[in-house]
């Protein structure tokens, strides 16, 4: 279905990528944030609070803490809004219960993380990447969730709707991993007329009271949902259930529920997968990145070339799930892969095991604080090229 | 004050009170004694048999005396007693 | 889809059969689920009960009644009762209940947790949701410990109490819970014990009916665990220790309804003020300041 007009803003605007993150979720149908401020993340709500008394419905509540905002987003879903949250590091590691109720209940919801400097306070106003695996694997137990990674304020705007639009489509929580630089570089955003873009609506159910089994999947392994107040009468736990709802605490029923959340968004990886390939055809060394590292990464491409290394990139644009085959195909017709990221090795481990150990895979990472060096990635490429002889 | 008089007050044989008829579901009680201890008319006790779950659920000794009030019902944590109103059908 | 196959025959059958004799309540309450978990002479039954009934009198629709609860003895509470209900993380029940409200203003959205969860893990939600005066009633039923998981002491236990985390007695001063939540702006503050049926079901009746945050703390007895410990009997021991010990008083200042391991308890209504409830201020302010061009917030 197309966005609502209400909350697009259409034009072309010079504006930062938290803004841009804003715009965004008010055009995919976002009409509820509960935030709570940390820098680098605050501009969105602020822009939020801001927008959200002139749209209709839409409302914005500055929480007590993380905990509180990561929560009372789920209970505005289940009362039948879109709803999203805003943090960065700290905040993100406050929200982990909670992003793990929202896997279990399969409560459609979009978290932000607009990365720091890490771990603990950290630097609070310098870019980092160094929260990829905690999106992953932040919360207690098994689960799957979406993760995205923007590079540009206007494709921060263009993501931010689709990962409501996967969020609803999977029935799943969805981590938006931004970081300090895209949130608050300005560049130039252009946002369509509401009837160009496509949003996905909730999958709430057809069927009537007394028939419709709230966690009973369909051919997909994502069940339809519903809304508190219809008149459903149905009971929605983080124990661990069966189709009904109700707590079902026997290792069968675990199993079912566990292996269902853990498939739904691995068997249906193939379609979530969306990466960005440059000059990667005839490629002896291969870079992956993603968000701001893959700007830079870009540069550094372009000189390792001129130096006559045969090197072409891959970008990713959703980090979760890792898109395993791909980079072992890649692994199988280059010589070496190289990792550049804003960390000390996270999602370098994705690559490495998704080789199996075919290429050498080689990190480019700092601790973060600033964007890396063209030279700093250009000698990991070099040193990559020397690597496969 | 003439004894006549006062053994029928207004000149009817006795003063209308609500009968309430009591439901016991025995199977449900926890055996907690609620019920029987705060029963004004002292309605209930014990009994001596017990249910499937090894329970002693209330017994009705003096039904004459019930007057619906609907402290059974409303004190019973497992739901398992209630009283209603037999002569005017009223619904419990 | 072989994988639906498989999830189709792990689809649990009812609950064990029950008595075919029906309750008047029967209809309220999720008769698969029954018998429930609760102790014998546990007093959340009792509160569940008298619950039912102010939604009977209260005449709510039940398809707009939504009860959050959190996790422990008393949160269980939501699995039981067959309006639409969520049991969700431990002290978070509140922001759950402030974002189903403040998304949808036409559910009535009720919070019945215990007082571990609502006050300590829960404090910081507690205080911030009643500052706001958001719109739902929040129903703590009080038994002095952390039930559910053994009986540790809880930020309510009383002093001198011998719980397992304070095996030679507590010495840390406990919560009131009516003068906190009158000082944090509440503007429906209640105390009965398990024993008041009459008195919990109209304080709900009021509570739910009022607008604002409304609280009622009920005590109830904890005869598995905080009876036992202190060697007080079982839970109709205690009912007739309220009968002595609790004092319904009309007049009484929340400053004065501290609760003392042996010493009488006051319960009672104690606060009952009008004060704009979350979203009439915010929509009153963005009308002012805002005027034609905001419209007013329905959800």
């Amino acid at each position: 279905m197309k966005a609502d007009p209400r909350g697009v803003l259409t034009g072309s605007h010079y504006i930062d990528g938290d803004f841009a993150c804003c715009e965004g979720a008010l055009a995919a149908g976002c009409r509820f944030i509960a935030g709570y401020p940390i820098t680098p993340s605050t501009e969105i709500v602020e822009r939020f609070a801001r927008r959200a008394p002139l749209v209709d419905g839409a409302l914005f509540i500055q929480m007590e803490d993380e905990l509180a905002a990561s929560i009372t987003i789920q209970g505005a879903v289940w009362a039948g809004k879109k709803a999203m949250t805003v943090t960065s590091g700290p905040g993100f590691s406050l929200m982990m219960e909670h992003i793990g109720l929202a896997a279990m209940t399969e409560t459609p919801c979009v978290f932000v993380d607009v990365q720091r400097g890490g771990p603990s306070t950290g630097l609070p106003t310098l870019p980092g990447q160094g929260d990829m695996m905690q999106a992953r694997w932040g919360s207690h137990g098994d689960y799957e969730i979406i993760a995205l990674s923007p590079n540009s304020p206007q494709e921060t705007f263009d993501l931010t709707i689709d990962a409501f639009n996967l969020s609803e489509q999977y029935r799943v929580p969805v981590m938006f991993m931004m970081d300090e630089c895209v949130g608050h570089m300005m560049e130039r955003v252009v946002i369509p007329a509401a009837d160009k873009i496509e949003i996905t609506p909730r999958r709430f159910t057809k069927l009537p009271p007394g028939e419709y089994l709230p966690f009973k999947p369909a051919e997909d392994l994502v069940p339809d949902m519903f809304k508190a107040g219809d008149g459903y009468r149905l009971h929605v736990t983080g124990l661990t259930h069966d189709f009904r709802g109700y707590p079902a605490m026997t290792p069968e029923v675990q199993e079912q529920l566990v292996h269902r959340l853990v498939n739904k968004i691995r068997l249906n990886a193939p379609k979530i997968w969306r990466y960005e390939e440059t000059g990667v055809e005839d490629a002896d060394v291969v870079v992956v990145t993603y968000g701001i590292t893959s700007r830079v990464a870009v540069e550094a491409i372009d000189v390792a070339r001129k130096k006559g290394i045969k090197v072409g990139m891959l970008r990713l644009v959703v980090v979760w799930p890792f898109p395993e085959p791909r980079i072992f195909e890649l692994a199988s017709r280059g010589k070496a892969m190289v990792v550049a990221e804003m960390n000390y090795g996270q999602v370098f481990y994705e690559v490495d095991r998704s080789a199996r150990g075919k290429v050498p895979v080689i990190l480019a990472g700092h601790g973060g604080g600033m964007v890396h060096n063209i030279e700093d990635i250009v000698n990991k490429i070099e040193e990559a090229h020397l690597c496969r002889s | 004050m003439p004894v006549r008089q006062r053994e029928k007050p207004f000149g009817f044989p006795r003063p209308e009170a609500p009968h309430g008829e009591i439901v016991i579901l025995e199977e449900r009680c926890k055996g907690c004694g609620f019920c029987i201890e705060y029963c004004p008319h002292g309605v209930l006790v014990t009994a001596k048999k017990y249910n499937a779950k090894g329970y002693h659920p209330p017994e009705i000794v003096k039904a004459e005396l019930c007057v619906n009030c609907g402290f059974c019902r409303m004190i019973c944590p497992e739901f398992s007693i209630y009283a209603y109103e037999h002569r005017t059908g009223e619904k419990p | 889809m072989s994988i639906l196959n498989e999830l189709q025959k792990a689809s649990l059958s009812p609950g064990p059969d029950f008595h075919p004799d029906k309750h008047p309540m029967d209809d309220f309450l999720r008769m698969d689920r029954m018998p429930h978990i609760w102790c014998p002479t546990c007093g959340i039954g009792v509160s569940v009960n008298c619950f039912a009934k102010a939604l009977e009198k209260c005449g709510t629709p039940l398809d707009e009644v939504v009860v959050v609860s959190g996790i422990g003895c008393t949160g269980r509470v939501a699995g039981y009762v067959k309006v639409d209900s969520f049991h969700t993380t431990h002290g978070r029940a509140i922001p759950f209940a402030t974002g189903l409200k403040l998304a949808n203003p036409k559910l009535k959205v009720v919070v019945i947790s215990g007082d571990g969860d609502i006050i300590a893990i829960g404090g910081n939600h507690f205080i911030n949701a009643a500052r706001r005066n958001i719109d739902i009633t929040v129903i703590c039923v009080n038994n002095f410990n952390y039930a559910m998981t053994g009986g540790q002491v809880a930020p309510t236990t009383p002093e001198g109490a011998i719980l397992s985390t304070s095996p030679f007695g507590n010495f840390e001063f406990p919560f009131n819970l009516p003068f906190l939540a009158e000082s944090v702006g509440a503007v429906y503050v209640a105390r009965w014990t398990s024993l008041h049926v009459y008195n919990q079901t109209n304080a709900m009746i009021e509570a739910m009916k009022k607008p604002g945050f409304s609280f009622i703390e009920i005590v109830a007895p904890c005869p598995t665990i905080f009876e036992r410990q202190q060697k007080m009997g079982d839970g109709l021991d205690r009912l007739r220790w309220y009968c002595e010990n609790s004092e319904i008083r009309t007049d009484a200042g929340t400053k004065e309804a501290d609760i003392r391991l042996h010493d009488k308890m006051i319960v009672g209504k104690f606060v009952d003020v009008e004060r704009p409830t979350y979203l009439d201020a915010m929509n009153t302010h963005y009308q002012e300041r805002l005027g034609p061009k905001y419209k007013v917030y329905e959800g």
